[in-house]
């Protein structure tokens, strides 16, 4: 039963943005208060954020934590937050990072630092609101509204070519996004002649689309969420982006801002469209293979340990899109039941939150080396564990956790939609399961080359363990990981209703 | 039916007669004045504005109400578009202050031609026949004319004028003609008759979509809408920055309402033939518009090949034909007006003396140079990208609903790809400003009330995006 009785939702979400205001007013003079504000606000709205999830009712698939205001009457569209199962580890997730990036930025970022927290708080707030909405016009703003902390994030902190990636980042995502609007507003449009004009999120689950139409809808959802997933062969954006962005521009890119495609393919796709994701499921799984084998081998060849991991979250992020989409595959093999059904999507969420927690700790990693010698070529370094001892035992671990290493969170996501693909065709298990070679393949191979070996040069001879402040930051996130990895079951009792309310809805034809 | 107030009507022409007046009054005065006192034109000036917002709102109206035998209307959208300009030129005013009087432009004669400007937008705002309309178009036009042309020195801003002389005494040739013809088919130059006998004659009546033709040449040139755009980018970029300020803003409104007038209200029984054109000229606007201003080093020519992409939106809500479709584009026009005083007014703001701040580089390092105005100069590209929270946002979005609407949606497919053309050209302003180092040491300038004002309009970029509902109810309730 949910007792709260404040608006805990918009707390979530004006609070970041409020620090991040506050930030930019007390600029870059009063920083080392400025550091505080920033620690302080994330904090608490982790600290909120747990209470989404303790007070959380697990036997229900309904909205919880509802808050509806009218907003923009001429469009009918209402303030609208409330969380599921879906939404609400998605929020207790980017809650729990967003505090660990500003540790992690302490002493480090010493250009502009006021802007750059205030970035990240601002950033934080939107992306829970996105989570958090359901008005699809309201989701829309703070989806888009999203792509500008992040543009300014990758432009001002970012490397050497940080303005091409950050120009090409917002106009990838701004292509895939404009797409949708227009669905959005079809769909908008439908609900005005069905009656009642509503830009509600369950409103447009409801409605009657003939299959025309849902097909159009799906492809415009495709584009903006394949974009933003990101699926092959629309991925090309990460790695620049990725590459360029300061590390913690690339752990919110990775452990959150990709997760908003697959959430975006949960709460529309699937539900708004079943009939043309019943039909174009093919397309999206082909996808969703390629990205996990293809895109498998490109990582391999990576000379660069952040164009390593932004390839593996490609990867990685397939296999959710994967689960996503073989509900439609299961339920043909079963003709018709549900119960099996489930577990692809189960999968799909699980590696979601993993991945979540493993790309953030190993672009963590990586940040770590790369505030030390300033380089992200693998071939600079070697021998690492002789310096490093302690960042080493992390390394090997997030290492371990992103090949999928049973007890690691990697494990569990991986698993269950290998398992979900095995009773839906022999050949996508086959494929999809090709990813435990070629993930351990690169990733060890990765942790290899950097870590283990002689003592590669000065550099590395010179090199200082990590500090308190870091190996804070990696030992919560080492917990996080082994916690997820060992007992699951919470984050799977949490979506239950959901999951199962999700698969009832998809297997209702709209026509 | 429409209740006729009185024959004369001199209510509902109260702020026309209060402005005409008062503008005789500032003539006057004026020759009196030594240069040193050139102030007290100013102050009268911005006392005339308020005065007329005054007069306007005392006689305000809630319904149409038509005067001078029909000539002239009287309704609440005319009554929010007026004061609405009255505030765009008092905004405009007060931003260009600081650069005329270093450049020797503070002279009485501008002030007045602003005002006698004005009270052309106001005439075809409340245009009730299409010889009113006409009467407007001039009275706009040829004021805008000599203000191109006010800084006589200049060798530009004289060509620049010459072209917008030529271009637009055609274009306003064309307009008559179109009238003219009209008049021939439907023997009156009232609007509501006007209606009325298009439906006797039949709307695919050739001679009126001959007619038809003319009006929309001289529709789409006063909006600088592409094939007839060519003198945007040359006006704006020759004539002083406060003139492609005046420019820019106020005779926007002034070309939405010609378009209702004489479209929505005169000819929407042809709905069907000028939609099919208008279709055409917004679509070629907005490509032309969008890629061009991709080219350009100069920021006056970019945003002059902005508006031209803006003007494409603005005729997508007019074109759908429906009454969404024309709140939608009077919202588009009144946010339009807003980001495009706000985008000018930086360039004034950057502006020192024998420096004009109007290209491109010269935003280089702006965040830290000033860190603030870096914000409004985002928050101000950010919302005429139409990239959310800002207020640009709902306009691109009212009117692709509209679009949408009537069934085009392939059109908002074509519009919402070309915006994102356009989002890379002020991406590259924002590049600018925050990515690169500053390449000269010079600190801004301006005064308190420019600096102030051009916070409180990049403040109500961001306000208005979300809270976009005070001007769309606006909106909604002035257009039944």
């Amino acid at each position: 039963m949910s007792t709260i009785t404040w608006p805990i939702l918009s707390v979530l979400i004006w609070l970041p943005i409020a620090g991040g205001v506050a930030m930019i007013l007390l600029g870059d003079k009063g920083i080392a208060l400025g550091r505080w504000i920033a620690l302080i606000t994330t904090a608490v709205t982790f600290g909120i954020s747990t209470l989404l999830w303790t007070n959380f009712d697990t036997t229900t698939a309904a909205m919880q934590f509802v808050e509806e205001r009218t907003w923009i009457p001429f469009f009918s569209s209402y303030y609208a937050l409330g969380v599921d199962g879906f939404a609400m580890p998605l929020i207790v997730l980017t809650a729990f990072i967003t505090p660990l990036v500003v540790i992690a930025g302490w002493s480090v970022i010493d250009k502009r630092p006021a802007q750059y927290y205030a970035a990240f708080l601002i950033l934080e707030g939107l992306m829970i609101g996105v989570f958090a909405s359901l008005d699809a016009l309201l989701f829309y703003v703070l989806w888009e509204a999203m792509l500008i902390p992040m543009f300014i994030i990758i432009g001002i902190w970012g490397g050497p070519r940080r303005v091409y990636a950050t120009i090409k980042f917002f106009l990838y995502t701004f292509l895939g996004s404009v797409l949708m609007l227009v669905s959005l507003i079809y769909m908008y449009l439908q609900t005005c002649d069905a009656g009642q004009c509503s830009y509600a999120i369950a409103e447009f689950q409801r409605l009657p689309l003939g299959l025309n139409e849902q097909l159009f809808i799906f492809v415009a959802f495709l584009a903006a969420f394949a974009v933003k997933v990101p699926m092959w062969p629309v991925h090309t954006w990460l790695p620049d982006a990725h590459v360029e962005a300061p590390t913690g521009g690339s752990v919110i890119l990775a452990a959150i801002m990709l997760k908003m495609g697959g959430y975006g393919f949960l709460r529309f796709s699937l539900p708004i469209t079943p009939d043309a994701s019943d039909t174009l499921d093919w397309l999206v799984i082909s996808l969703s293979l390629i990205a996990v084998v293809y895109i498998g081998f490109v990582a391999i060849a990576q000379q660069d340990m952040k164009k390593l991991i932004a390839y593996s979250s490609i990867a990685h992020m397939g296999f959710v899109t994967l689960g996503s989409f073989l509900t439609f595959e299961l339920m043909r093999v079963n003709s018709g039941d549900t119960t099996g059904a489930a577990m692809g999507i189960d999968g799909a969420m699980v590696q979601m939150i993993s991945h979540g927690l493993i790309s953030g700790a190993m672009f963590f990693c990586v940040g770590v080396l790369y505030d030390r010698v300033h380089s992200r070529e693998i071939s600079a370094y070697g021998g690492v564990v002789n310096t490093m001892p302690i960042f080493a035992a992390f390394m090997v671990l997030f290492g371990m956790a992103n090949s999928g290493l049973p007890a690691t969170s990697g494990f569990v996501g991986e698993f269950l939609v290998i398992l979900a693909s095995f009773r839906a065709d022999f050949w996508y298990a086959f494929l999809a399961g090709l990813t435990l070679i070629l993930g351990a393949a690169y990733t060890l191979w990765l942790v290899k080359r950097v870590v283990f070996g002689p003592v590669a040069n000065h550099h590395v001879a010179e090199l200082t363990d990590v500090n308190g402040r870091e190996l804070l930051v990696l030992g919560v996130l080492a917990l996080a990981v082994l916690g997820l990895g060992l007992w699951p079951a919470p984050l799977l009792d949490v979506m239950r209703p959901t999951v199962e309310n999700l698969v009832q809805q998809i297997t209702v034809s709209k026509l | 039916m429409e209740a006729v107030v009185t024959n004369f009507g001199m209510q509902a022409a109260a702020a026309e007669i209060f402005l005409l007046a008062a503008i005789c009054v500032i003539l006057l005065v004026d020759v009196f004045l030594s240069d040193s006192k050139r102030w007290v034109t100013y102050g009268l000036t911005m006392l005339t504005l308020a005065g007329c917002a005054f007069v306007t709102v005392n006689y305000a109206v809630d319904t149409r109400v038509t005067a001078f035998d029909g000539m002239f209307i009287a309704d609440p959208m005319g009554d929010v578009l007026k004061l609405f300009t009255y505030g765009t030129v008092a905004v405009s005013l007060l931003y260009s202050r600081e650069y005329l009087e270093r450049n020797g432009l503070f002279r009485g004669e501008f002030f007045i031609l602003a005002l006698v400007a004005l009270l052309g937008v106001m005439v075809m705002v409340s245009a009730g026949s299409l010889l009113t309309v006409y009467l407007g178009v001039e009275l706009l036009s040829l004021s805008l004319y000599a203000m191109v042309a006010f800084d006589r020195d200049s060798g530009v801003a004289a060509e620049s004028a010459m072209k917008y002389f030529v271009l637009g005494a055609i274009s306003s040739g064309a307009l008559l003609y179109g009238f003219s013809i009209l008049y021939g088919v439907a023997g009156t130059l009232q609007l509501d008759e006007l209606a009325v006998a298009v439906r006797e004659v039949g709307a695919g009546n050739i001679g009126l979509i001959f007619g038809l033709t003319f009006v929309i040449v001289g529709i789409a040139f006063k909006f600088g809408a592409v094939p007839f755009h060519m003198w945007v980018p040359d006006v704006y970029h020759g004539a002083p920055t406060p003139v492609t300020l005046f420019i820019g803003s106020a005779p926007k409104i002034a070309s939405f309402v010609l378009a209702i007038r004489v479209l929505a209200e005169g000819l929407d029984a042809m709905v069907a033939s000028w939609q099919s054109m208008l279709i055409a000229i917004a679509i070629a606007s907005m490509i032309i518009g969008n890629v061009v201003a991709i080219a350009q080093t100069n920021l006056k020519r970019m945003l002059a090949y902005s508006t031209i992409s803006h003007v494409g939106f603005i005729l997508l809500g007019i074109l759908a034909g429906t009454t969404d479709g024309y709140r939608a584009s009077m919202f588009y026009t009144l946010t339009y007006v807003i980001m495009s005083v706000g985008s000018f007014g930086m360039i004034l703001l950057l502006s020192r003396k024998g420096f004009e701040g109007d290209q491109i580089e010269d935003f280089k390092g702006l965040a830290r140079k000033s860190p603030w105005f870096a914000v409004v100069m985002m928050m101000l590209m950010f919302s005429t990208a139409g990239v959310p929270p800002f207020v640009g946002f709902w306009a691109k979005l009212a009117v692709l609903a509209a679009v949408v609407n009537v069934g085009l949606s392939w059109l908002a497919a074509v519009a919402v790809l070309l915006s994102v053309v356009a989002a890379f050209y002020y991406l590259r302003i924002i590049k600018l400003m925050y990515f690169d180092e500053p390449s000269d040491t010079y600190s801004i300038e301006a005064g308190g009330t420019l600096r102030a004002v051009l916070s409180a309009n990049g403040v109500a970029v961001l306000a208005l995006g979300i809270f976009p509902s005070v001007l769309l109810d606006l909106c909604a309730r002035v257009l039944p």
